[in-house]
């Protein structure tokens, strides 16, 4: 968390004041969220209409995909079909399979190519199947695994030559990627403070003037009616801190933490030669603060332990309620067969990343891969492997 | 020294783990995801596999402020330990999991794996204790655990780590709340952890279907029905439902169970008794025993240890055994553990049993 944030937190943090109340106070922190609803619109090129705050990107993931096909499908039955990537976050991704499986709603699923990029001539095609039956498009700004920045404007209008609405998540894009709500032609984005120098349990749906949302919390209609609940106002005004610091310093960052990527990939691939690069390799194709590879004939897991031993912290995916590891969805969407996505690491670098990070990255990697490909996989141990 | 504490959410591999932090060891905790499907939620019990003692573990793990992972070893249990299980009463036999999961999955793929990650040894929460590099009996008697542990070498046994092994298990319980550790009061497992209800015959039926035959009696006179000879065992009364009464109106128990002809064989309790066994698969702990030599022999987890004398061992890893006394319901597939005092001496896979004594002698009371 930025310092300014916290310092904007703890600042508001012994104040009392419910911002939907009219007294003194009430008015005062009502001042402070509608400050920090300016701060985060102006910050993503949202009026500070457009801004409902939520509890979180998960939240707004749910509001934005739930509350788009409620919304579409009352204006016409027909309108069942969700057009979404498969490789969204899991917020988005079991939104959607929750839809299919209590809402009569239609999953299309987009092919992505090797790189995890969404194919456009695919969408095209299917959203001229009966584009009328379509409730709307769902498809991530970059992806969080492998970093790969998916081509929205064209999603955009490929989807409104129709007049269908698109949801995008941007939760990583944030603080890395140029985001700009208006430009983009999105009709609904999601944020998350905490990915971006803010607190956890505070984020945002963007959503375009006159755009309808059906509510998924019901109760004191704030924000709109679209999102019930009394704000929180410490972490509010922390959130618009932190998204004005996050943007402001973007692209300073980019060219700084991007370069330590790059060295760190490097390093990573001087180390174990055999080591897969995921995403695209091009620069401007991905997140510049995210590098992933897969190495051959290792447990995920495995190389976890061994490199959090050295004091390298990363991280392998998702794993299941036990906390079994399971193989990336992103990368199986992108066609990673089972074995290699499970030897899946994804370095996220950030503000505070320094050369002498990647160094203990470049110094641990070797080893660590060599270690853990004697320890193989899935309990099965495999043959020594020729260096 | 670096360990791995097996973390399994139960009270004892808790304290375990503790006990190698206090000891001062670089200790990092992993619980086995044993089961493909581990959504089971199951209140007031223990298995290996639930989201409730992944939970427990973890917490420990966070207690006691090492690092925690959970490894995925469903693969190589479903293949070494439930398929072998499923196997053995296919084949007639009556095998304990808990011995081949020892063997093969803690002992093995998880001291495999361990060891290539640079750790040196293995610690669980297991009631038995290694001194001087040998294994024997945990102080707390009923609590031993040292049959199910039989099938170590020593070369495993010397990356082996048993620390409540030398505590009684209410002093275990005990010192988990001195501790901080939540999983204190938390009832002991039971039962065989891939079957959750407990219910293995109706478990077996799943796996190897419904195959009616007939049950006989000692001479050969079909007197009830069965709906698989896999979901029997050597020395079960319970559950026969015989149509046909004993001549003397005594009750039976399962004598054999021969899977080639799907045949279950009852009979009366006398025939039951056993006092020479013969196994294969013979693993020796430490130093081996030889014929002539005085032991004591157990046949369950929790059986009475009889004393014995071994008659013979065979170079390719048989054993015969003459028990002092005989026993009651022996099985095939059941391990026979070797005792010289509190000192586990090895462990085989029973294939044979017989009675010395003349049967009529012995049924004529």
């Amino acid at each position: 968390m930025l310092p300014e944030a916290v310092a904007a937190m703890t600042e508001e943090l012994p104040r009392t004041g419910n911002a939907s109340s009219l007294h003194t106070s009430g008015r005062r922190a009502r001042r402070i969220v509608e400050e920090a609803r300016e701060r985060v619109g102006d910050a993503l090129g949202a009026g500070p209409s457009e801004v409902v705050f939520t509890a979180g990107g998960t939240e707004a993931d749910n509001l934005a995909v739930k509350g788009l096909f409620w919304a579409r499908r009352a204006q016409d039955a027909r309108r069942r079909r969700i057009v979404a990537s498969p490789v969204e976050h899991h917020a988005v991704l079991d939104a959607v399979e929750w839809l299919a499986a209590h809402e009569g709603a239609e999953i299309d699923w987009l092919p992505v190519d090797s790189l995890g990029r969404v194919d456009l001539v695919a969408l095209g095609e299917t959203l001229a199947r009966d584009p009328g039956s379509v409730a709307l498009v769902t498809v991530m700004w970059a992806n969080n695994e492998v970093g790969t920045v998916q081509p929205v404007a064209e999603i955009v209008a490929a989807a409104h030559e129709h007049g269908i609405p698109v949801h995008s998540d941007a939760v990583q894009a944030v603080g890395q990627l140029a985001v700009d709500f208006g430009v983009s032609g999105l009709d609904c984005l999601t944020v998350s403070g905490h990915k971006i120098g803010g607190p956890v349990g505070a984020g945002a749906v963007l959503a375009r003037r006159g755009l309808d949302l059906v509510p998924v919390l019901h109760g004191g209609g704030q924000e709109r009616g679209v999102r019930s609940g009394t704000l929180d106002v410490p972490a509010l005004h922390a959130f618009g801190v932190a998204a004005e610091i996050a943007v402001a310093d973007r692209e300073e960052l980019a060219v700084r933490i991007g370069a330590l990527r790059d060295d760190l990939l490097r390093a990573v691939v001087a180390a174990v030669p055999d080591a897969v690069l995921r995403g695209d390799p091009d620069p401007a194709g991905r997140l510049p603060f995210n590098a992933h590879a897969t190495f051959p004939g290792c447990e995920g897991d495995s190389l976890l332990y061994l490199l959090d031993a050295r004091g390298v912290e990363c991280s392998t995916g998702s794993a299941c309620q036990a906390g079994v590891p399971q193989p990336s969805h992103v990368l199986l969407a992108m066609g990673v067969p089972e074995p290699v996505a499970r030897g899946a690491l994804r370095f996220s670098l950030g503000r505070t990343s320094t050369a002498a990070d990647v160094e203990a990255v470049a110094a641990a990697i070797g080893p660590a891969v060599e270690r853990a490909r004697r320890a193989g996989v899935g309990g099965f141990a495999t043959e020594a492997v020729p260096s | 020294m670096r360990v791995l504490a097996a973390m399994s959410g139960g009270v004892d591999s808790a304290v375990a783990a503790a006990r190698a932090v206090a000891a001062g060891h670089d200790v990092v905790g992993v619980h086995l995801a044993l089961s493909r499907s581990p959504q089971t939620l199951r209140a007031g019990a223990r298995g290996c596999c639930t989201i409730e003692d992944a939970r427990d573990a973890r917490r420990a793990a966070d207690v006691l402020g090492i690092p925690f992972y959970v490894w995925d070893l469903a693969e190589r249990f479903e293949r070494d330990v439930v398929e072998d299980f499923v196997a053995e009463y296919a084949a007639g036999r009556t095998p304990n999991p808990c011995v081949r999961c020892n063997e093969r999955i803690k002992f093995s793929a998880l001291l495999d794996r361990a060891l290539a990650l640079g750790f040196d040894a293995v610690c669980t929460g297991h009631y038995a204790r290694i001194v001087g590099g040998e294994l024997h009996r945990a102080v707390d008697a009923g609590k031993d655990q040292s049959y199910v542990l039989a099938v170590l070498t020593p070369e495993r046994l010397a990356h082996a780590l048993f620390p409540v092994g030398d505590t009684a298990k209410d002093e275990v319980r005990h010192e988990a709340a001195e501790r901080g550790l939540q999983v204190a009061a938390k009832p002991d497992s039971h039962d065989i952890c891939f079957i959750a209800d407990g219910d293995t015959r109706g478990w077996l039926a799943g796996r190897l279907g419904r195959q009616p035959g007939p049950i006989v009696d000692g001479d050969g006179e079909v007197v009830g029905e069965h709906e698989g000879s896999f979901a029997y065992t050597v020395g079960q009364r319970r559950g026969l439902r015989l149509g046909v009464p004993a001549p003397d109106g005594r009750p039976r128990y399962v004598l054999d169970v021969q899977p080639v002809t799907n045949t279950v064989v009852v009979g009366p309790a006398d025939r039951l008794s056993v006092d020479r066994l013969r196994g294969a698969h013979l693993t020796w702990c430490g130093p081996a025993a030889a014929p002539g030599d005085r032991v004591g022999a157990q046949v369950r987890a929790h059986g009475e240890e009889v004393p014995a004398t071994v008659v013979a061992v065979t170079g390719d890893g048989e054993v015969a055994v003459a028990l002092d006394r005989p026993l009651r319901g022996v099985a095939p597939g059941q391990t026979l553990a070797l005792y010289d005092g509190t000192r586990v001496v090895g462990s085989a896979t029973l294939t044979a049993t017989a009675a010395s004594e003349p049967l009529e002698t012995a049924g004529a009371g």
